[in-house]
């Protein structure tokens, strides 16, 4: 016994375990990161999870499609409109409702203007793990006037519930139109402090080139869709594989590098911040006019069979996977959370770097925890 | 390859498997058996390349559990469902595709957390979200009295 | 006897100008010096001087540790286009002091299995080694505590012995998060001891001597970062980057790296042991902004350029202690300023920086200094 408590001590490959989280500040939420480490360097990263499992998909299975839509802003709650949106293009596809312009128009002008808001909060939050406290008061400043659209829109800051099957819960509000194109203008002429407070810093350099290098066949293994896997190379905006409500009729660039360390999935997401302001632009001055929601039964029933929609989140690609008895109920509802899939890739990628690299890479894999939880 | 020629070409690599053409994509009931050698040779074959599998669901059917995998080709942008079952409620298991795809490490284990599947070579079987006490709450028979408020 | 201070100045005889004589403190500190000599035995003078500095220090350091508490929140908030603290009092000042009393009355968490003895002693040995350096820095003619003859060497041995406190304190704790810290402050004050020291040496070798005061007079005729150009202006960014490491401060706050460590070395302390983490790291970059002042900026000594008479003059109605103020909250605001607007270094890069470029430029500036210093090439 003794004996082996000797060699145990000798060992050189004895590990030092610290528990980045459930509390911690770089984390992000609760998440806990059982991080093996040798001095500085990280030997191997072992994420548990589930602090915050509520069980959505449970949930689900005994509520109806309406309400399922104020589950889902429970999940990645930062992009909860397009969460929603989902949902609601799930449950249109099933019925075979045609959509109006008018609703898909809002629809994806409010998708973009939830993606810049989640960018900016994610550069506020990348920069302060960092350790640029700056950032984070810049990057909550500007992304409070997109929180006051919603807000004179939809009534709610964050978790919005804006849409519902068949449409919108309400018509936009008058001063709508004004307030989004007062804000691009703001936006185009403040994003470049970002870059002059944290892209040109030579200190951000270092800290970000090189590091956490995620290759393409990786990516597509791992699953990592995004801006984060867009870093990499791979093509998986789906908003251009597979057009749903008006992405179809703009025009936009789907960001790609082939690099994809931290600094190329940084550049990815204020590359990306640029092509959602194009597309706002595009459609802001042609709303068309016409109903704001389709009229809709009172309880909705899905005919059986199993429906799939995708949409891209500010964080990579949503499925919504809907089986379906015909009941009112969903007989099973999974929902394929890009953050589960990019929170695999950390281990991967982070191994063999510093501690404070780790910080670096999951700050730019952007995790959501809810919504990995679920 | 649209689905017509995948239809065509799946039929050439694998045999006893059951396609039915869904709503969205081709879907592709495979018994539990053959379901890694096909998936690998979905993998691999320079027609197909399903290199991406998008989503891992397990399901409850009632009588049986089942998985479902949705594989899309990067390079080629099509899509296919692959379905499996097994009839086995008290063990079952399937053999894991960890290997073919490394996103299925974490999916297996949540299927594993919520459904009981366990995955056949799984490098780290271990629950996900719950601890080992609980029961496996998406199965149709589960019953929780306190935290579930069934209408 | 303060009338012989007035005597002094109306008399005719002396060709100093009054201000002069005003602002010289060492006739105060001397009319107190005797008249302390005059009622009691040379041994209680001493004695009772050393009380009523050490409690000038102290209320010194508070008040100081305060308002620089303060400037920070001020400026930080300036920087974050904030407002800043503005409800306790006027512009909200009194907001640290509200602070203070909040942690004086917080409760001191004891530490399960950390080593008792050290997890106390640590916080004190922080704070005594700021309160020791503090003594031999003059604020102005006159009022400093000691004027040692070796000054700059005092004064760099006593600051860097309050990284034996951050090491105790981060060993002692038991946890990891602050064994962790500890360990890269450790790294990071001997590495950037060097660099400070020598950028200090740089300018020892044009003053001639390690003493302060002797430092500051010598600057009468132009203050040193102007008389030894580009050497001591090396020099001078040398020991700005060197100092905000050696005071743990952004972005080299490695040790307490908020978003890694999240508190580093201090994360169990609580209540007034962690104010006294909090305050040493104000003071200390108080000293090292004073020291900064005081041998490259010309301490208390107003802006004098060479032989302009008239312009000198002019300089002189302005009291030496506004001057060294002014010069040290100038270098304190430069460090905020860093620490709001850069991120955080990481181990190895902070490292690098040191050893692989600091280092070899300073021992070049300390040649190039030596130089010119033989060759009569500064002004």
């Amino acid at each position: 016994m003794e004996e082996k408590e000797i060699t145990n001590l000798t060992d050189e490959h004895q590990e030092y375990v610290i528990n980045m989280g459930p509390q911690h500040p770089s984390t992000h939420g609760v998440l806990r990161l059982k991080v093996s480490l040798k001095g500085e360097i990280v030997k191997s990263i072992e994420p548990h999870i589930g602090y915050i499992h509520s069980g959505i998909e449970k949930m689900c299975e005994s509520i109806t499609y309406p309400q399922i839509i104020h589950l889902t802003d429970r999940m990645d709650y930062i992009s909860a409109h397009i969460n929603n949106e989902a949902v609601c293009l799930n449950v249109e596809k099933a019925l075979e409702i045609d959509i109006p312009d008018r609703i898909k128009v809002i629809r994806t002008i409010m998708s973009e203007l939830t993606r810049i808001q989640s960018h900016q909060l994610w550069w506020a939050c990348f920069g302060m793990d960092l350790g640029g406290l700056t950032c984070f008061f810049y990057g909550l400043r500007d992304r409070e006037k997109i929180l006051d659209i919603f807000e004179e829109t939809c009534g709610g800051r964050m978790i919005v519930s804006y849409n519902c099957p068949g449409g919108l819960m309400y018509d936009i509000h008058p001063n709508f139109q004004k307030r989004v194109k007062d804000f691009i203008k703001y936006f185009r002429k403040i994003l470049p402090e970002y870059d002059q407070l944290l892209t040109g810093n030579v200190i951000f350099h270092e800290r970000s080139k090189g590091i956490g290098t995620l290759t393409k066949e990786d990516a597509i293994s791992f699953g990592v869709t995004g801006p984060t896997g867009r870093a990499s190379g791979f093509s998986c905006d789906v908003r251009k594989h597979e057009p749903y409500s008006a992405y179809d009729r703009v025009q936009f660039k789907e960001i790609l590098f082939d690099e994809g360390d931290t600094f190329h999935r940084y550049l990815a997401r204020i590359d990306e911040m640029w092509e959602s302001m194009k597309i706002i632009e595009q459609l802001i001055d042609n709303i068309p006019e016409g109903p704001f929601a389709v009229k809709m039964k009172p309880i909705i029933k899905l005919p059986e069979g199993e429906y799939y929609q995708r949409v891209e989140t500010a964080r990579g690609e949503l499925g919504v996977f809907v089986i379906s008895d015909g009941n009112k109920n969903p007989y099973r509802v999974k929902f394929r959370s890009p953050n589960f899939s990019n929170l695999s890739v950390l281990n991967h990628i982070a191994k063999g770097f510093k501690i404070a690299d780790l910080v670096a890479i999951g700050g730019s894999l952007d995790l959501i925890i809810p919504d990995i939880d679920r | 390859m649209d689905k017509i020629q995948l239809e065509s070409f799946l039929k050439t690599i694998a045999s006893g498997v059951e396609i039915k053409e869904g709503k969205q994509y081709l879907e592709v009931t495979v018994p539990s058996s053959s379901l890694h050698q096909l998936a690998k040779s979905l993998k691999e074959k320079e027609e197909s390349k399903f290199d991406f599998l998008f989503c891992l669901t397990g399901v409850d059917y009632g009588t049986e559990l089942g998985v479902i995998y949705h594989l899309r080709s990067t390079s080629y942008d099509h899509t296919v469902v692959l379905k499996t079952r097994t009839a086995d409620r008290e063990n079952p298991i399937l053999d894991s595709v960890c290997d073919i795809w490394e996103t299925a490490e974490f999916h297996e284990r949540e299927v594993f957390d919520l459904l009981g599947i366990k995955f056949k070579n799984h490098p780290d079987l271990r629950r996900l979200f719950l601890d080992n006490s609980w029961g496996f709450p998406l199965r149709k028979d589960y019953v929780d009295d306190i935290n579930i408020v069934t209408k | 006897m303060l009338p012989e201070i007035v005597a002094l100045n109306t008399s005719p005889t002396l060709s100093v100008p009054w201000w002069k004589v005003v602002y010289d403190f060492s006739a105060l500190t001397d009319w107190i010096d005797k008249s302390l000599h005059n009622s009691m035995s040379p041994f209680w003078t001493t004695i009772t001087e050393m009380l009523i500095i050490g409690v000038l220090i102290l209320l010194f350091y508070a008040l100081v540790g305060l308002f620089l508490v303060y400037a920070e929140r001020k400026v930080c908030a300036f920087m974050q286009n904030r407002l800043g603290p503005n409800r306790v009092g006027p512009f909200g000042i009194f907001q640290t002091i509200a602070d203070l009393f909040k942690l004086l009355f917080k409760e001191l968490i004891p530490i399960k299995n950390a080593d008792g003895f050290l997890f106390n002693l640590a916080p004190f040995i922080v704070i005594i080694a700021s309160f020791m350096a503090i003594a031999a820095i003059p604020f102005a003619k006159g009022l400093h505590a000691i004027d040692l003859n070796i000054g700059v060497l005092y004064v760099m041995a006593v600051s860097a012995m309050g990284v034996i406190g951050v090491l105790l304190a981060g060993w002692s704790s038991n946890n990891k998060y602050s064994l962790i810290g500890a360990m890269r402050s450790g790294a990071q004050i001997v590495s950037y001891e060097l660099s400070v020291g020598l950028s200090l040496i740089t300018i020892v070798i044009l003053a001639g001597s390690m003493q302060l005061s002797v430092i500051v007079e010598a600057q009468r005729d132009g203050w040193f970062l102007f008389k030894g150009h580009i050497s001591a202006f090396i020099a001078f960014i040398i020991f700005l980057i060197s100092s905000t490491a050696e005071t743990n401060r952004g972005p080299f706050d490695l040790a307490e790296a908020e978003s890694e460590l999240t508190a580093g070395y201090h994360t169990e302390y609580s209540g007034i042991k962690f104010a006294f983490f909090f305050l040493a790291e104000y003071i200390n970059m108080f000293i090292v902004a004073s020291i900064a002042a005081t041998v490259f900026l010309g301490g208390w000594m107003p802006f004098h350029v060479g032989s302009w008479e008239g312009f000198n003059h002019i300089m002189d109605f302005i009291p030496p202690f506004v001057w060294y103020i002014g010069k040290t909250f100038f270098v304190i605001f430069l460090m905020m300023w860093f620490k709001w607007t850069f991120p955080r270094l990481r181990i190895d890069q902070l490292l690098t920086l040191e050893w692989k470029y600091l280092l070899p430029i300073n021992l070049f500036n300390v040649l190039i200094m030596a130089f010119l210093v033989l060759m009569g090439w500064h002004f």
